[in-house]
């Protein structure tokens, strides 16, 4: 543009259709290109995933009993629908060096821009001994394995070694995995959960979960839904934590803020049906930090140990009376060890402390830097990917970042995995409006964004995976797979049963 | 004349994003984000109105009016709960009805977590 044009015919005047890489369909990946096409109608969209199908998180993390969660699916589909030409999906296709797999640097040059959206799939380990004995289980294979995620259709998990189990960490995931195994089946079967795991479940000698954290009730991270939907369970009981709920509150309800408050109430309510005499039962157990899985023989589970925590200041020497900022106190309250020891038999136990983002194989070869520390790909905030390299030259340039032209993140792998689907929906649409509104701003992007020849997009990529012999799935191809997951579902009687096997999934497609 | 009105209309305003109003003529029982939706308003709905996902989110303007609607029941306040944004008068738009009771009624379209700053797209366009 002419350095004497007003600035605003730069926002008006026309540019060439963006090309855009989308990595991950989960989400972010999908409510990203949803909006990025309201911004940019004509944009051109190829999302790579690495599995054979679609939607990441709302289709192997959500539970089978949230359906209405995984609604949001609908999002992309209507994306796939409506932009046939604009929109294209590679999956079976993970981004590597491998065999198999598409390297970044492969397909970069035919793109304007670039979205990470990739999630986060290594589950977060506690660094104690024993972690590794048969009987600990991490929550993430294990909800992989009850959504029927192929990357642990093959676990094993004993179910009939004893009739408690414990899980550590109390976000929404362990109450899902708590769910699950105190769920009536009768209602489970009529969910998209897979046939070998009810089957699984209906041997299950589990009888008593302990949902165990390291700090208190107002601190742990569940969210007051998937609270009330455990105390409100048909026939399962709910024990109380053995310290008394005075001890752990300190706080009068009444100058709770609101969200903490009504989660104060609904656990001192507990559940209608009597855990003394209920046939199952679960428990929350706070201020206990897991020290060990200890075992006799060496090999199985026989009991975690656990050490005590205490608040490290009185939680109503916190409050400060605006609710927000009480709020934020409550929440972030920090426990200190106290020394002593303590210790639950079991013979199952489930590590349930968080997901862990990995940097991309070859994202330094194009420039893009990974935060260890953090789990994050660095960033804005607003989505634009940060790199010390990008910045001002000479010392300043350890303290200073720019941006990676072109470079944008969103979801879990730019904020961290923490946020249901609605703020990882905020979070893509806030990355989407920052990457439209850098192209119309003639921000630098990828590859001499600025020339006026179009980017080959899809059809260079299509020629790449050609070359490496890729038998990637297109949308139609999923829609093939989905079609017959509806139809093996029907008849069973439920909505879908998922094929487990990324070979029975290509099997489909190419008999 | 002759035809008998089985359903009378009430007025709805929505405030969006930017600022601007849009207000409606609805049918008794429409719930909000059915009519966000059917006039293109910035409403997501992601679980499709099944209060599980708090995109639909609303702040009525008039703490009055707030007043006179059914209260919102545990299951709206549990996923109000995770709003971004919550106030005094939010509600969840898939689980409001209209009813004669709130001809009138206006809501505000919250903001998402961050607003875009108009500056922040300026500075990059005097590169050109
Ligand atoms: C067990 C569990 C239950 C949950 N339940 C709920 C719930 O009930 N309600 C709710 O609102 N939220 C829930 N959430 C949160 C919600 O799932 C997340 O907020 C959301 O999925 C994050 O989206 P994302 O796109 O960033 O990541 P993801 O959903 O993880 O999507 C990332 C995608 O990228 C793909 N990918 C990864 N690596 C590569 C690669 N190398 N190449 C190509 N593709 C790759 C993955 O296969 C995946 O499809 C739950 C989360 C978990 C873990
Ligand atoms: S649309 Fe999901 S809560 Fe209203």
């Amino acid at each position: 543009t002419s350095r004497n044009a007003p600035y605003s015919t730069a926002s008006v005047q026309v540019r060439r259709p963006i090309n855009v890489a989308i990595i991950g369909s989960g989400p972010a990946g999908f409510y990203s290109a949803y909006r990025l096409l309201k911004r940019l109608p004509d944009a051109r969209i190829t999302m790579f995933e690495q599995l054979p199908v679609p939607y990441g998180l709302a289709r192997y993390g959500v539970a089978p009993d949230h359906p209405e969660v995984k609604k949001c699916t609908e999002t992309l589909i209507t994306v796939a629908q409506e932009q046939p030409i604009n929109f294209n999906f590679v999956g079976n296709c993970p981004i590597g060096p491998g065999k198999g797999e598409l390297p970044l640097t492969a397909f970069t040059p035919y793109f304007d821009a670039m979205i990470f959206a990739y999630g986060a799939s290594k589950d977060k380990r506690l660094g104690i001994p024993g972690e590794d004995l048969k009987g600990v289980v991490s929550a993430r294979s294990f909800v992989g394995w009850y959504n029927g995620l192929p990357e642990y259709a093959d676990l094993s998990v004993d179910l009939t070694a004893g009739d408690t189990a414990v899980v550590i960490g109390q976000g929404n995931v362990a109450l899902d995995v708590t769910r699950i195994l105190l769920a009536p089946l009768d209602e489970l079967g009529k969910t998209d959960i897979n046939e070998e795991t009810i089957e699984a479940l209906s041997r299950s000698r589990v009888r008593d979960v302990k949902v165990i954290g390291r700090r208190g009730p107002l601190q742990a991270p569940y969210t007051i839904k998937e609270l009330r939907e455990l105390m409100n369970l048909p026939d399962v009981g709910f024990a109380p934590p053995p310290e008394g709920w005075e001890d752990l509150l300190q706080v009068p309800r009444k100058k709770l803020p609101r969200q903490l408050k009504r989660i104060a109430e609904l656990l001192e309510k507990g559940s209608k049906t009597n855990s003394d005499s209920s046939a199952k039962a679960w428990q929350l157990g706070y201020l206990r930090s897991p020290a060990a899985f200890l075992s006799q023989g060496g090999e199985h589970l026989d009991a975690v140990g656990f050490e005590k925590t205490e608040y490290e200041r009185s939680l109503a020497d916190l409050l400060t009376g605006d609710s927000q900022s009480d709020l934020n106190g409550l929440r972030a309250a920090k426990v200190q060890f106290t020394g002593q020891k303590s210790l639950v038999h079991a013979n199952l136990a489930f590590r349930s402390v968080g997901y862990q983002s990995e940097p991309l194989p070859g994202m330094s070869e194009i420039g893009v830097p990974f935060d260890t520390a953090r789990g994050v790909i660095p960033n804005d905030r607003w989505g634009r990917v940060l790199s010390p390299a990008e910045g001002v030259g000479g010392v300043a340039a350890a303290l200073t970042a720019g941006h990676v032209p072109g470079v944008y993140a969103a979801g879990w792998v730019k904020r961290g995995p923490t946020g249901v689907i609605a703020s990882t929906m905020d979070d893509a649409f806030l990355t989407a409006d920052v990457v439209a509104g850098d192209w119309e701003g003639h921000a630098r992007f990828m590859n001499h964004g600025d020339a006026q020849e179009m980017k080959e997009g899809y059809d260079g990529v299509r020629r790449e995976l050609e070359s490496r012999n890729i038998r990637s799935v297109s949308w139609s191809d999923w829609e093939k797979i989905d079609a017959e997951e509806r139809r093996r579902g029907k008849v069973r009687g439920k909505e879908r049963e998922k094929i487990r096997r990324v070979d029975e999934m290509l099997g489909l497609l190419d008999s | 004349m002759g035809t008998l009105r089985l359903q009378s209309l009430e007025k709805i305003t929505f405030i969006d994003k930017e600022g601007d109003t849009h207000t409606f003529e609805v049918a008794d029982g429409d719930n909000l984000l059915d009519i966000a939706q059917a006039n293109d308003l910035e409403m997501e709905g992601a679980c499709g109105g099944s209060c599980a996902c708090s995109t639909c989110h609303v702040i009525v303007s008039d703490a009055d009016m707030y007043d006179k609607m059914p209260e919102p029941d545990d299951d709206e306040n549990d996923m109000l709960d995770l709003a971004f944004g919550l106030t005094e008068t939010s509600r969840l738009g898939c689980q409001i009805k209209m009813s004669k009771e709130m001809d009138g009624l206006e809501v505000k379209l919250p903001s998402m977590t961050r607003n875009l700053q108009a500056s922040d797209f300026a500075s990059k366009e005097k590169k050109g």
